[in-house]
């Protein structure tokens, strides 16, 4: 089996071997850091828990005074944070079972339930098992596009996708409806792939979950601050929608910056552990920041060393992370990276480019990487 | 209060209230059960005993049950069963553990080299069927062996404190006088009542171990009595054929103290998987636990089969499992495991 790497300065061929040797040093990263876990990384997340309830806290009661404008905005700000840090670095990372060896009933990733509407359980089947196993692989991971967009040149254009920006807006403003939408995979019911009865079971959930969310935010708090009740409405929908917005603008950065590659079902079939790890450092992207930005994005800024090793604890991977980009230029594949802005201004011109036909646009002009494989001696009846 | 607690959970939502208060205050919690250590005491050489104060959600033990105690020892939160040696029914609400230190046993020596008091444990309420009947037999008989002693010094403190107006035969065995714990409250208990016999036993030191000719030595009426052992496994066998024997089984009652015994041997394949929710069996064949169970017959849920997801995540009852991924072995019971990463080591029981 070959994988041919092809970059700006020429082709680049990475023997099987090389592979190999490239899997078994991010194993042995693996377990280095997996040995290491212990007290630093209780503290680390009880700390970051400790945070988010203290600013949810403040959100919540600076509500009372929503009446002056800037207590108003502040309280909006605080609960903002409070949320984000729930669904990032605490949620997300905990449901990736992250701190399961903790054995903390409150950071189980089969007991977690996060601030947003979406349940635990499907967000962990079409995150964590989906995307995790297939990423960026054409026809399996529907975080390609999730269903509604048009992110990468395999998916086929038709008019619909004219109104890409559109779609992508309004994905980023309802952003966790949409995460809680994915798993009912629409485009499948519209074009006849999937029966309105198969969503049965994930109408239940959502309508536990979302109903619970809907009903803190937009009844129970807004009425208990009495004569405030649409300010504290106004003011927790402007948390849900800036965590949105940010989760969004973070997320898309994650595997959709130019550069970053797709696969296809059979480029990928029968893969090796190494060509696995190759995979994830091809199709994902990280954003380059300061340490309250990694935490602020939960550690989602270290996308390639979270699709690498998705079950450590987020707060190892900038430890972590030079070693990788060191692995990377060792056997010459790209480590995508680089600020929030110059990322998501990237992701954004491709939402735009692509909303039109392929004959308006011209190719990226980096080749980027192209993975071959030799199939099986067999296969090819050799 | 539990409606209230539910409108205040409302507001705390998808966060259970406890994970809130709890960062106050380790013991203040609505749900879920702790114990505050409020005394701490070495006399015997190898153990401590410890006085928990629990949070007011304990509804007391009945003597001979044990408790879940959860300790964080370097950033893992660690489960272990102790029964409480004090009497049951006492109205100061207090729990007291006896924890032996066991070479290897990553609990009984931290507690006994770190238990201080003001140190704050997880508490599961008393469980157990090992315990004296609401209506007490006439005529009680408890033996035990080395730290097996808890429950029934528990068992004999409640009868003690009852006035309790029958006969009753106390024999434990043990290494040598000074490894007897709470012996100064045995020698007290047995003053105190005339009716109580307490043997004390040390085999190494001379004086045999436990047969039938000792047996009707200190509790001859011993057919018409109920009987408690709990002990080491040799002294439970032991015990156990006597009773066979004078076809006196439904009269004796016991419990193991399951010393976790793990094989070192990770990579020997032997024993058996009990999928004990399904009640489906298999061989171990040494694959990992997904395609044991697939194999049985089970639909385990599972994902990536690559240990990422954690979609196949199900509880391991009992027994030891090795980590396909890291090598890792682990025994604790009641453990979530990764079922396509993780194989068996010897009999496993995994819920599903």
């Amino acid at each position: 089996m070959t994988i041919l790497t092809e970059t700006k300065d020429g082709p680049l061929v990475l023997t099987p071997d090389q592979v190999e040797e490239l899997g078994k040093a991010l194993d042995e990263l693996r377990d280095r850091v997996v040995a290491d876990l212990g007290e630093r990384d209780r503290e680390y997340i009880y700390s970051i828990i400790k945070a988010q309830r203290g600013f949810e806290i403040a959100g919540r009661g600076m509500m009372y005074l929503g009446f002056l404008p800037p207590v108003w905005l502040a309280a909006v700000a605080a609960l903002s944070v409070s949320k984000i840090l729930d669904n990032m670095e605490i949620g997300h990372n905990v449901m990736h079972g992250q701190y399961d060896w903790m054995r903390e009933p409150g950071l189980n990733s089969r007991e977690f339930e996060w601030d947003t509407v979406c349940p635990a359980d499907q967000w962990k089947h079409s995150h964590n098992y989906m995307h995790h196993t297939y990423t960026n692989i054409h026809g399996m991971d529907r975080d390609i596009g999730y269903g509604i967009l048009r992110m990468d040149e395999g998916q086929k254009w038709n008019p619909y996708y004219l109104g890409n920006p559109l779609w992508a807006f309004l994905l980023m403003v309802f952003f966790e409806w949409g995460v809680m939408l994915h798993d009912a995979e629409a485009e499948n019911i519209i074009q006849g792939k999937r029966k309105w009865s198969d969503l049965k079971p994930l109408v239940k959930g959502w309508w536990r979950k979302a109903g619970r969310q809907a009903l803190k935010d937009y009844v129970v708090f807004p009425a208990l601050t009495g004569p405030l009740f649409l300010s504290t409405l106004a003011g927790n929908a402007a948390a849900n929608l800036v965590r949105n917005v940010w989760a969004y603008s973070i997320i898309f950065c994650g595997h959709f910056p130019s550069g970053v590659q797709t696969f296809t079902e059979e480029e990928t079939a029968e893969e090796t552990r190494g060509e696995w790890y190759v995979r994830q450092m091809l199709g994902s992207a990280n954003i380059s920041g300061g340490k309250l930005f990694h935490i602020m994005s939960g550690n989602l800024s270290h996308q390639i060393e979270h699709h690498l090793f998705p079950d450590i604890p987020a707060n190892r991977y900038p430890e972590i992370a030079p070693e990788v980009r060191a692995l990377c230029e060792k056997y010459g594949l790209p480590y995508h990276t680089g600020p929030l802005s110059k990322q998501i201004g990237d992701v954004w011109l491709k939402i735009f480019k692509l909303a039109l036909p392929p004959r308006f646009t011209k190719n990226p002009s980096s080749a980027g990487v192209i993975v071959m494989r030799q199939r099986k001696a067999t296969e090819v009846g050799v | 209060m539990v409606d209230l607690i539910d409108l205040v959970q409302t507001l705390t939502t998808p966060h259970p209230l406890d994970r809130y208060l709890e960062l106050v205050r380790p013991t203040l919690t609505v749900r879920q059960m702790r114990a505050e250590i409020t005394h701490v005491r070495r006399s015997v050489p190898g153990s401590v005993t410890l006085t928990l104060r629990p949070t007011r959600q304990w509804r007391g033990h009945a003597a001979g049950q044990y408790v879940q105690i959860g300790v964080v020892i370097d950033g893992v939160r660690h489960t272990r069963c102790y029964s409480p040696v004090n009497p049951e029914g006492r109205r100061d609400r207090h729990i007291q553990l006896t924890v032996k230190a066991h070479p290897g046993g990553l609990v009984s020596q931290y507690l006994h080299e770190n238990a201080v008091p003001g140190m704050v444990v997880d508490l599961s309420p008393a469980a157990g069927v090992f315990r004296l009947p609401e209506v007490r037999p006439d005529r009680v008989v408890l033996i035990s062996g080395g730290s097996g002693i808890t429950p029934v010094l528990s068992m004999m403190r409640t009868l003690a404190d009852e006035g309790y107006p029958g006969e009753l035969t106390f024999l434990h065995y043990a290494r040598s006088p000074e490894a007897v714990p709470h012996r100064a409250e045995l020698e007290a208990i047995a003053e105190r009542n005339p009716r109580f016999r307490i043997e004390l036993r040390y085999p190494e030191q001379g004086g045999g171990p436990f047969d039938y000719d000792e047996l009707e030595r200190v509790a001859p009426w011993f057919a018409e009595a109920q009987t408690y052992v709990c002990g080491p496994p040799p002294l439970m066998d032991a015990v156990r054929k006597v009773y066979e024997a004078e076809e006196l089984a439904d009269r004796l009652h016991s419990e193991e103290f399951t010393l976790s015994t793990t094989p070192v041997e990770a990579d020997e394949v032997h024993g058996s998987t009990r999928f004990s929710a399904s009640g489906a069996r298999a061989e171990n064949t040494g694959t990992s636990l997904l395609e044991q169970a697939e194999a049985a017959g089970l639909t385990p849920e599972y994902g990536c089969r690559m240990g990422i997801c954690f979609s196949c995540t199900a509880v391991r009852r009992s027994g030891c499992t090795r980590n396909l991924r890291t090598g890792e072995t682990d025994s604790d019971p009641d453990q979530p495991i990764q079922l396509c990463v993780s194989a068996a080591v010897g009999d496993v029981d995994i819920e599903i």
